[in-house]
């Protein structure tokens, strides 16, 4: 491949930025590539590997400290016009303009880059089929949901064909269904011979790419077809059985742990382990009892794992000592939800929804953008109040006593919503006595709190200045100030790495250990695993309840053996909406 | 090849239309974009048209008549006879000030006893003393005051055909004969609501596209940034003008203020100072990319100077002499000079050509540097 047939051709690009508080951050550390035309490219890493930084610097919005950078065959440093002229680029937030119509926002991209009315007749239709977006022409793109803004900013990069089309992480925040359509997009734009270079946190996304880009802290960790990177990772996975009676999580949570494992998450009702060597010795123990370990096949995400550990692994090795022993779910029902029904106007959002959940049970609340799920977690909480139905939450019933039950309930929100100019110490002392919590007994539950979650050393940082996966470890902290009994979760892993999805779930594993209900909602629908049940909901409506084998069971066909936690809810929201669109036609 | 070059005209012309077209729906769609834009100068046209008098009339004043002579009885009937006085005749000056000290009288007038005398002489001293706490109020009683002496001292040497040392006082508002502040207000107004659009509404909307990520996907399109600055200044330029015949025609028909001088050269200053207002607004978005900041900023650097320092409220000559000169730093100064100028006092171009020429540099810098600073990256 010569470089005029590259679609990009990075050498030893360099590019540090300076924090507001001074701190230099190292955003690009010497980055050489080289993308290949007509291919579909993955960058995958966690936050902060540099790969938004790169798409920018290709797009030619900024500027690199050194290295050369060509795309599509032009220098973008010193022409950034010309290759603007040529590619086409979509943001993470793809400022659509909230007070235009889907077509004003259609047509300002195909006035911008100069589409005659003609071509317009053509392509308009093509991308109105192909993101189902016709029937909103004339919707103001604000009242759009996530993922009809996705599409429709993906369709905004499509008004012309460019010769390069660069997205940035363009499915995070969106649900599995619209997840999954945005993608049969890009396919189709790759099968029809258009090079594209898409971010991703998602590793199931870059596995179906045709080249991976594995990237961290900077630095290229390795590149290369997702099944070759995969196949590094051979003889090192296993699905381990927990022991009766112990939650698959509780056991992943050990594993974790231990020094000579790269890798565990629950996985159908197992904990799927990844070793760092294929070479050690299969037994799995724990406790001294040996555990029944079956080998399978590695899938991309177990290999870049692997590799992830190899290169950061050790600041991970966080004590999870102190987790109980065995699972302490008991009989005794701590949340119970009949006939729930909350209508908004005419709309109803959630629509005679019920559910238990027992004391020490971690349950999850699944469901598309728009299920209901938001509306029924404001309702648990004690924020929104039902249009019918009862909510006894800790023994109260949520409608009379409120304020009462409030007080045994944890919330942490889907936004990061402490006081980012305030410090950390502040940010606990203030949700202390706002708890009511005081004198010695409030210091010493903040002091234990920091040592649990390692906050010690930020102590007098601001808040908002702190890195990611530690705002979340603060938010947590914050909510468990007054030991409430149950812990609400509002999509608190959007936006996170898998490490530190990884790292949350074991403290949140450890709380349930301890007798805390924790009732959570998710768009990783992997983290499913780690609950004892799940509801899914979809339009305001009850579609399945159960453990996460039973939910997986709905969508088992003859061809499809094992399917995952996300195609198994795929076929049980669609299923319920052709149900529905029989029903009523 | 020349063809080519008009291929390449004609597609910016379109993208310019578009980002233009764009611009315009945003505007018309946007609440808060209508209310700076229109409800907020209406309000205000209402509120300094109705609301807020600065006339000082009837001020209760203390005459003090030591001296009997029939010329002192005939100053103090100057002030008897006046609107802007309601003189009550008192007999000692312990009267007087009791009266100033219990805020019943403004003002005291002290015809001393040898008033009559001094006269003839051609020294003759009428001793006024005002309550200083409302210093406007003051200075304004003040002068009318020395205006009324001033008079009367004019119209006695007329008759007894003796030359006194008479002096003329010149009243600060030398053009507003009705003396009605309505008359300086509103076509001072047209400063705040050009400000407000022009700087306000475009340091907002411009710092929201920061704030939104809008651009980010925008500048990956071959629009270059100055087509982007004239997507943005065109619509708010036009508001800007809308706004600017609302208080010409509130004026005119609301408080029937008369516009002496020509309409064509108001409305090109109002350009000129438009274009002032929204270069300002380009770079102080483009500096902040922030809304709440560029708020701030705008309101510190652009509305609060022309509401304070412009001689729209408070004339600066009544200001002290450093204050006097940062007022010369803001364009409002030069805008609210040619405003009144061309309201109250006719074409003078000795006044509107200088005024209009710092205008014109200060409008052609600023846009200049909102081009230089505003680039097609992002941090």
């Amino acid at each position: 491949m010569s470089a005029s047939e590259a679609a990009l051709v990075a050498t030893d690009v360099r590019k540090t930025f300076v924090r507001n508080t001074g701190e230099v951050v190292e955003a690009l550390a010497g980055v050489s590539l080289q993308v290949e035309r007509g291919a579909l490219t993955a960058l995958v890493g966690p936050d902060g590997a540099g790969k938004t930084t790169l798409l920018r610097l290709a797009s030619g919005l900024v500027v690199p400290d050194s290295g050369s950078l060509d795309v599509i065959g032009i220098d973008v440093t010193r022409f950034p016009q010309q290759v603007q002229d040529k590619i086409s680029y979509m943001p993470q937030r793809f400022g659509l303009y909230e007070d235009l119509s889907v077509q004003e926002n259609l047509d300002l991209y195909a006035d911008l880059h100069g589409v005659p009315q003609v071509e317009r007749n053509e392509v308009y239709p093509r991308l109105f089929g192909m993101t189902q977006l016709g029937r909103f022409k004339e919707r103001p793109a604000g009242k759009l949901s996530g993922g009809m803004k996705q599409k429709l900013g993906l369709a905004c990069t499509l008004v012309r064909s460019p010769q390069l089309l660069l997205l940035d992480e363009p499915t995070v925040g969106v649900d599995p269904l619209s997840r999954r359509e945005l993608w049969e997009i890009v396919f189709q734009l790759v099968k029809d011979g258009l090079s594209v270079i898409v971010s991703t946190s998602y590793l199931d996304e870059a596995e179906r790419c045709e080249r991976a880009v594995l990237m961290h802290a900077g630095r290229i960790l390795a590149e290369g077809r997702p099944n070759e990177i995969t196949a590094s990772a051979k003889g090192c996975c296993f699905l381990v059985r927990a022991p009766d009676g112990m939650p698959a999580r509780s056991l992943q949570a050990r594993l974790f742990g231990l020094p000579d494992i790269a890798d565990a998450v629950p996985e159908a009702g197992r904990v799927r382990v990844v070793r760092r060597s294929s070479a050690a010795p299969p037994p799995f123990e724990l406790d001294g009892k040996s555990l029944e370990a079956e080998a399978v096949e590695p899938r991309f995400e177990d290999a870049f794992m692997l590799l992830f550990d190899a290169i950061a692994g050790d600041q991970r090795r966080e004590s999870h000592a102190g987790i109980a022993g065995q699972a302490s779910v008991n009989e005794e029902t701590v949340v119970e939800v009949r006939d729930l029904v909350r209508m908004f106007g005419n709309f109803t959002a959630v629509d005679h929804v019920s559910f238990k959940v027992r004391r020490g049970e971690v349950y999850g609340l699944l469901g598309p953008n728009g299920a209901g799920k938001s509306t029924t977690f404001k309702m648990l909480c004690g924020l929104l109040p039902a249009t019918s139905g009862t909510l006894h939450v800790a023994g109260e019933n949520l409608l009379t006593a409120g304020a009462k039950a409030r007080q045994r309930l944890g919330y942490v929100a889907q936004k990061f919503s402490l006081y980012g100019q305030l410090t950390v110490d502040e940010n606990l002392e203030f949700f202390a006595s706002a708890y009511g919590l005081r004198g010695s007994s409030r210091r010493e539950r903040i002091k234990a709190l920091k040592e649990q979650f390692e906050l010690d050393r930020f102590s007098e940082l601001p808040s908002g200045q702190l890195p990611g996966g530690f705002k979340q470890r603060l938010a947590l902290a914050a909510a468990l100030l007054h030991q409430p009994e149950i812990l609400f979760l509002d999509e608190a892993t959007t936006g996170a790495d898998p490490l530190a999805r990884r790292q949350f779930w074991g403290r949140i594993t450890g709380l349930s250990e301890r007798g805390v209900t924790v009732i959570v909602t998710t768009h990783f629908m992997e983290e499913a695993e780690y609950c004892d049940r799940i509801i899914i909901l979809d339009a305001g409506k009850n579609l399945a309840e159960g453990t996460p084998l039973d939910i997986r069971a709905h969508a088992e066909t003859d061809r499809d053996k094992a399917p995952t936690m996300e195609q198994a809810f795929i076929a049980i929201v669609e299923k319920q909406r052709r149900k529905d669109k029989e029903g009523g036609a | 090849m020349s063809t080519r070059a008009a291929n390449r005209r004609l597609a910016a012309l379109r993208r310019i239309r578009a980002l233009i077209r764009k611009e315009s729906w945003q505007l018309l769609r946007d609440p808060s974009s209508i209310a700076i834009g229109i409800v907020m100068p209406m309000a205000m046209l209402i509120l300094f048209g109705y609301g807020i008098n600065l006339d000082v009339k009837n001020v209760p004043v203390a005459i003090v008549m030591e001296d009997d002579s029939a010329e002192a009885r005939s100053v103090a009937s100057a002030f008897e006879l006046s609107d802007y006085f309601s003189a009550m005749p008192v007999k000692t000056m312990a009267a007087a000030q009791e009266m100033l000290m219990s805020s019943r009288a403004n003002a005291i007038v002290r015809i001393p006893t040898d008033f009559a005398r001094n006269l003839k002489a051609g020294n003759a001293q009428v001793q006024v003393i005002v309550n200083g706490a409302d210093s406007n109020t003051a200075r304004i009683s003040l002068g009318y005051a020395q205006g009324a002496v001033g008079v009367w001292a004019a119209k006695e040497a007329a008759r007894s055909g003796s030359s006194g040392g008479v002096i003329t006082v010149e009243s600060r508002l030398w053009f507003n004969e009705a003396n009605d502040s309505t008359y300086f207000l509103v076509p001072g107004l047209i400063v705040l609501v050009m400000t407000l659009i022009g700087a306000m509404l475009t340091a907002l909307v411009m710092a929201r596209e920061w704030e939104r990520g809008t651009f980010e996907a925008l500048f990956v399109t071959p629009v270059n940034a100055f087509e982007i600055l004239l997507g943005k200044t065109v619509p708010y330029f036009l508001l800007g003008l809308a706004g600017l015949a609302l208080c010409v025609a509130g004026s005119k028909l609301l408080f029937g203020v008369p516009l002496r001088g020509s309409l064509v050269i108001l409305t090109v200053v109002s350009m000129l100072y438009l274009l002032v207002a929204l270069g300002l607004g380009l770079v102080i978005s483009s500096a902040t990319k922030n809304q709440f900041i560029a708020s701030q900023v705008t309101m510190l650097v652009t509305y609060l100077p022309a509401m304070m320092l412009s001689g729209f409220v408070f004339d600066p000559r009544s200001m002290p002499v450093a204050v006097q000169i940062i007022t010369y730093i803001f364009p409002a100064r030069y805008f609210v000079k040619l405003l009144q100028t061309l309201f109250l006092a006719g074409n003078i171009w000795s006044v509107i050509l200088p005024n209009a020429a710092v205008l014109a540099g200060m409008a052609i810098a600023l846009l200049a540097l909102s081009v230089k600073l505003t680039r097609k990256r992002i941090a």
